[in-house]
C-alpha cells in the first residue's frame, strides 16, 4: 500500500491548520480510504478536541516515540468513521520532546499500513514545524486572504521548497465573498498569485464550522453547508479527480439585490 | 478623487493589501536583511561622493516592485556636483536640490 504522507501547515497560527486537517482526514476516511491524522503540535494539542476524540485518549505520540506504548495502542479510532485515526499529542510535553530521528521512525513505521497520513504541523518555523514536514511528501498550505497570513504562508512555502517538496498546495480559508466583492478583501486569484502555487481549494467563512468544532463532528458527518461542499472538492481533487474551482457564494446574502449583483458580478 | 470615492462608497483596501504584499514579500524573498541595506547604502554614498556632495540624512533606499520585476530607488539629494578635475577653471555650479539619482520611478505612499 502506497501512504501519502500529507502535512497541514501555514506559519501563523489561528488561521485554520487543525480544522482542515480533521475534515480533510474525515472526508477522506468517508471516501474509503484509511486515514491517519497525527497531531504534531506537542504541548498544544487541539486535533483531539476538533475531531471530537479528547475523551478516548490514552497514549500520544511522545509515548510513541519513545517506546512507552506501541504505535497501534495510541491510535485512537474513530467510532463515526470507519478506519479513520487520530495519533494525539502529548499535552504536558514540549516540542522538543520529539527528534528528528523519532519522528522519521515514526513515518517509516506508518507507511504501508495506511493510505493517508495527515500531520497537523504546529504554527511556527522551529522544531515543531521542522518535524511536522520531515516526512511529508506533500504540503497543504492554509492561508487566510489577510496580509499577515498570506506572508507567512510565503515564507512556509519558501521553506518547504528549499527543502525540496515537490507537491505543495494551497487552501485559501476564511474567504468572504461579500468583503471580495466590495473590494475590501485579498480575492483568492492574489492570494495565489502571490504566493504562486497551485490552489488546490476555497473554503469560505462559515458558521457551521464553529459549530461543529464546538460538538466535535467533523463536517462531512452532519453538515450540508458550503464549507462542507469545500472540503468535498478538495477531498476529491486530491484524489485525482478533475473538479473545477468554484467560488464560495455563502454569505453573499439573499434577495433580489443580492442576485443581481451576483448576476453582475458586482 | 477622495470624495468621488467616497460618494460612490468604492473602497479598496484589497489593492493596498495586495500592493503592501507585494513589496513585503520582496524583501522577504531577497533575505535583504536591514544590515545589507545599510552597507548598500554606505557603498553608494561612498561612490558618488566621488562626483557630488550629497544630504546622507535624505537618501531614500527601497526595493519596489513594477509589474514583474524589481526595481532599486534610490532618491539622493544632491548639494553640489564637484569641478570637473580636468576643467578647474570652470566657475562652480550652484547647488541643485533634490534632484533624483538613479531610476526615476514614482514612490508609493
Amino acid at each position: 500500500m502506497d501512504t501519502r504522507i500529507i502535512v497541514v501547515t501555514s506559519g501563523k497560527g489561528g488561521v485554520g491548520k487543525t480544522t482542515v486537517t480533521a475534515n480533510l482526514s474525515a472526508c477522506i476516511a468517508k471516501e474509503g480510504y484509511s486515514v491517519v491524522a497525527i497531531d504534531a503540535d506537542i504541548g498544544l494539542r487541539n486535533l483531539d478536541v476538533v475531531m471530537g476524540l479528547e475523551n478516548r485518549i490514552v497514549y500520544n505520540l511522545v509515548d510513541v516515540v519513545e517506546n512507552g506504548c506501541r504505535l497501534q495502542q495510541a491510535l485512537v479510532r474513530d467510532k463515526r468513521v470507519e478506519n479513520l485515526f487520530l495519533l494525539p499529542a502529548a499535552q504536558t510535553r514540549t516540542k522538543e520532546a520529539v527528534s528528528a530521528d523519532q519522528m522519521r521512525f515514526l513515518c517509516d513505521s506508518l507507511r504501508g499500513s495506511y493510505d493517508f497520513v495527515f500531520v497537523d504541523s504546529p504554527a511556527g518555523i522551529e522544531s515543531g514545524f521542522r518535524n511536522a514536514v520531515l516526512c511529508a511528501d506533500e504540503a497543504l498550505v492554509v492561508a487566510t486572504p489577510e496580509v499577515s497570513s498570506v506572508r507567512d504562508a510565503d515564507r512556509i512555502i519558501g521553506l518547504l521548497e528549499a527543502d525540496g517538496k515537490e507537491s505543495i498546495n494551497l487552501i485559501v480559508n476564511r474567504f468572504r465573498q461579500n468583503m471580495v466583492s466590495k473590494g475590501n478583501m485579498l480575492d483568492v486569484s492574489d492570494v495565489s498569485e502571490v504566493l504562486a502555487v497551485n490552489l488546490i481549494g476555497v473554503i469560505p467563512e462559515d458558521d457551521s464550522v464553529v459549530i461543529s468544532t464546538n460538538r466535535g463532528e467533523p463536517l462531512s458527518l452532519s453538515f450540508q453547508s458550503p464549507a462542507t461542499r469545500a472540503f468535498k472538492d478538495i477531498t476529491d481533487r486530491l484524489l485525482g479527480k478533475d473538479i473545477p474551482l468554484s467560488l464560495p457564494q455563502n454569505d453573499e446574502g439573499r434577495g433580489f439585490l443580492a442576485g443581481l449583483r451576483k448576476m453582475f458580478k458586482l | 478623487m477622495g470624495f468621488l470615492s467616497r460618494f460612490f462608497k468604492v473602497e479598496n483596501s484589497r489593492k493596498d493589501a495586495k500592493e503592501r504584499l507585494q513589496v513585503v514579500l520582496i524583501h522577504d524573498r531577497a533575505d535583504i536583511s536591514a544590515g545589507m541595506m545599510e552597507s548598500l547604502r554606505r557603498d553608494i554614498i561612498s561612490v558618488i561622493s566621488n562626483y557630488m556632495d550629497i544630504s546622507e540624512e535624505g537618501i531614500e533606499l527601497q526595493l519596489e516592485k513594477e509589474k514583474s520585476s524589481v526595481a532599486l530607488v534610490a532618491n539622493i539629494p544632491v548639494l553640489r556636483v564637484k569641478r570637473p578635475k580636468a576643467d578647474a577653471a570652470k566657475e562652480e555650479e550652484k547647488p541643485s536640490r533634490g534632484n533624483r539619482k538613479k531610476r526615476n520611478t514614482t514612490r508609493r505612499k
